[in-house]
């Protein structure tokens, strides 16, 4: 394969909280392919905005520690300094943020907003900025440009802001997109057109998207590749296919498990993860994801998994102590509606096949 | 909006009626000084007392000498007269306006430079030294009562009884229109003293403010964008400065009413010390007009901050 346009590699991000350090990112390695899209899902907590807020710099004001590489097209932006990193913000790299009212200014019009991303980064005259912007919002589909060039952000809808903080994104045409739940706060139906359009535009523009969300309808409709996060670590890595065909790792079943599917059975029951997400100040021996996990056995909670390849699955990857096969005949317990104890019952030693 | 404004005047209009009705009330049903015994001399006879009494309209039913009073003032702009000079008590206040307006200006101009700028640097660089020592001092100088503060001042750097002869002292003030560069010579002292305890609480409200607005998600934005931070800055501020403005407008309708400490320790004849001779002698129509004076301006400052804050912040509409 060619030369990744973003390869991040054992990125950690500690923050000094009041109650000891907290490992908000703890040795998180993964690749962007130009013109292809990332879905990096978990739960909130699980480091998944922190690694990518951190790609732009943007953790280093609140006093984060941060060690590892993020390479973007030969450059280390970790090492980069801050006028350098400033220079590659909203420019080659841009981020779309969730909540599309209190990420915009509220005292300014959205074209000055709009004007000045172009403007941070490119010689041009106001008027020249302005056509731009106008350009801009009907690029992402906002109706009458040049009248809403003049308003404010609280003239706009929810899902018109999200519109405008897109065009803000990508005002210099960025190479790479993060969206962070760029439609958490959105309703339903528009949350399927924020959707459409960041693919149009992902065809039209050719630029690689990050997306993060813990929606996972959001990641089969977007993702090329997935990345499961939890705990400020990557848990699972494959393509967005063989990651819903064949997940390999206890976390990733619950969360599909969690959400109700259409085309399954009437009768099936939700199965929700149990307990809550971690702490990052004292994270859990061994696996992470040991308190949490169902087929937990006793050396899971001394042993720290590593993210290994897959057998007969290239490019799939998983932190996961359980064996490989016995993971194979868990899904497949799981896939036929049985409930963890059940599956766990069902492929125990001793039990028949 | 200019419906709104229309209104709003109105209301002030009302508003001033019952102020006067107050201090008509306070100064006159309550026990105080007989101005025309006051005005009489030693000893008067008391037929003398009686005319006085007449020629002051004194002598007439409450209600009537409200009523005539309301009628000069709003028909006239006249303030009625001083029980003592004779002096128009209009004139008696449109000499002393121009030393408020140089003190009141001049100090809100210094409060509000200084009191922001320091509340900006302190909350770009919290828990710094620069911030610490801010901080501390703006907490004396808002503890720091006026009168005191401006008797260290002139101890210390007048140029009569100070210990360092800098500037000039209590009493050396001139019109502007007379010596321009005495005018604000005598002032420097006067103005830091008065700005001081307001640049105080400025300073704090600022590096609480922008330092919230500092953590806003469209702050965020701004940087995502790659905006220099010098800019990313100047949204933080612009944002943050809003809250401040309200009190900043009322602040000065207050001072413009009369400065009187200030006035009195560096012996300034603005609205403050002829309000508080007047009160000293029950000069009444003296006292009644300057009160009035102080809740017309407190009440244009009200409007004037409704009415600019809807230019401030567009998301604010009066209807």
């Amino acid at each position: 394969m060619t030369e990744p346009l973003l390869r991040v590699e054992d990125l950690r991000v500690e923050f000094a909280g009041e109650d000891g350090v907290v490992y908000a990112v703890d040795g998180v390695s993964y690749e962007v392919h130009g013109g292809r899209t990332l879905g990096i899902v978990g739960e909130s907590g699980s480091g998944k905005t922190v690694s990518s807020l951190t790609t732009l710099g943007l953790t280093r004001r609140q006093g984060a520690r941060i060690s590892g590489r993020i390479m973007f097209e030969g450059k280390d932006l970790v090492a980069l300094s801050e006028d350098e990193l400033r220079r590659i913000r909203g420019n080659d790299i841009a981020m779309v943020f969730q909540d599309p009212l209190s990420s915009l200014h509220p005292l300014y019009k959205v074209g000055r907003q709009l004007t000045e991303a172009v403007r941070a980064h490119r010689e041009v005259s106001k008027a020249k900025a302005r056509e731009r912007a106008v350009e801009l919002l009907d690029l992402v589909g906002i109706p009458d440009p040049a009248r809403r060039v003049d308003e404010y952000p609280h003239e706009f809808s929810g899902g018109m802001r999200q519109r405008v903080m897109i065009a803000m994104a990508l005002a210099n045409e960025p190479r790479l997109l993060i969206a962070d739940e760029p439609t958490t706060a959105l309703d339903v139906t528009v949350q399927a057109q924020i959707l459409a359009l960041m693919e149009r535009l992902q065809r039209e523009l050719g630029m690689a998207i990050v997306i993060i969300t813990h929606d996972l309808g959001v990641i089969a409709e977007m993702a090329d590749d997935i990345a499961v996060m939890y705990a400020g670590r990557i848990v699972e890595t494959a393509s967005a296919a063989r990651v819903f065909a064949a997940p390999e790792h206890p976390y990733t079943w619950g969360l599909l498990k969690s959400i109700p599917r259409l085309d399954g059975p009437r009768e099936a029951d939700l199965v929700p993860i149990p307990g809550t997400p971690p702490s990052l100040v004292h994270p859990p021996s061994g696996c992470h994801f040991h308190p949490r996990c169902p087929y937990v056995q006793p050396e899971h909670t001394r042993i720290d998994p590593a993210l290994e390849p897959v057998a007969d699955d290239p490019g799939h990857h998983v932190a996961c102590l359980l064996e490989s096969d016995v993971r194979r005949r868990l899904w497949q317990q799981l896939g036929a509606g049985r409930t963890p104890a059940q599956a766990l019952a069902a492929v125990s030693p001793g039990a028949p096949a | 909006m200019i419906r709104y404004v229309i209104r709003r005047l109105l209301w002030g209009v009302a508003l001033l009626i019952i102020v006067a009705a107050l201090t008509f009330v306070l100064f006159r049903v309550l026990p105080t000084g007989n101005p025309a015994v006051l005005r009489a001399g030693k000893d008067p006879q008391p037929r003398l007392i009686k005319e006085i009494e007449a020629v002051l309209g004194l002598n007439k039913p409450l209600i009537v000498q409200f009523w005539d009073y309301l009628k000069e003032v709003f028909l006239h702009f006249n303030l009625g007269y001083s029980y003592y000079s004779s002096e128009s008590v209009r004139s008696l206040i449109a000499e002393r306006l121009p030393e408020t307006l140089s003190l009141t200006i001049g100090a809100a101009v210094l409060w509000l430079v200084g009191g922001l700028s320091v509340g900006i640097v302190s909350a770009l660089r919290r828990h710094s030294f620069l911030d610490r020592a801010t901080m501390g001092t703006s907490l004396v100088l808002i503890s720091a009562p006026e009168f005191w503060l401006g008797l260290i001042f002139l101890y210390l750097f007048s140029s009569d009884i100070g210990r360092f002869k800098i500037f000039p002292g209590a009493g050396s003030y001139v019109g502007i229109t007379s010596d321009p560069w005495k005018w604000f010579t005598s002032l420097i002292m006067p103005w830091v003293v008065l700005a001081a305890g307001s640049a105080a609480v400025y300073a704090r409200l600022m590096r609480g403010s922008l330092s919230e607005t500092m953590r806003e998600d469209y702050i965020r934005t701004a940087r995502a964008k790659g905006l220099p931070e010098r800019q990313v800055v100047r949204q933080g501020v612009r944002a943050a400065i809003n809250p401040l403005f309200t009190l900043f407008g009322l602040e000065v309708g207050v001072l413009l009413g009369g400065t009187v400490l200030v006035e009195t320790v560096f012996n300034i004849p603005g609205i403050g010390r002829l309000a508080y001779s007047a009160i000293t002698s029950s000069d009444f129509p003296i006292i009644q007009g300057t009160v009035l004076l102080a809740a017309l301006f407190i009440i244009l400052a009200n409007i004037v901050v409704d009415v600019v804050y809807a230019y401030l912040d567009p998301r604010v509409r009066y209807s």
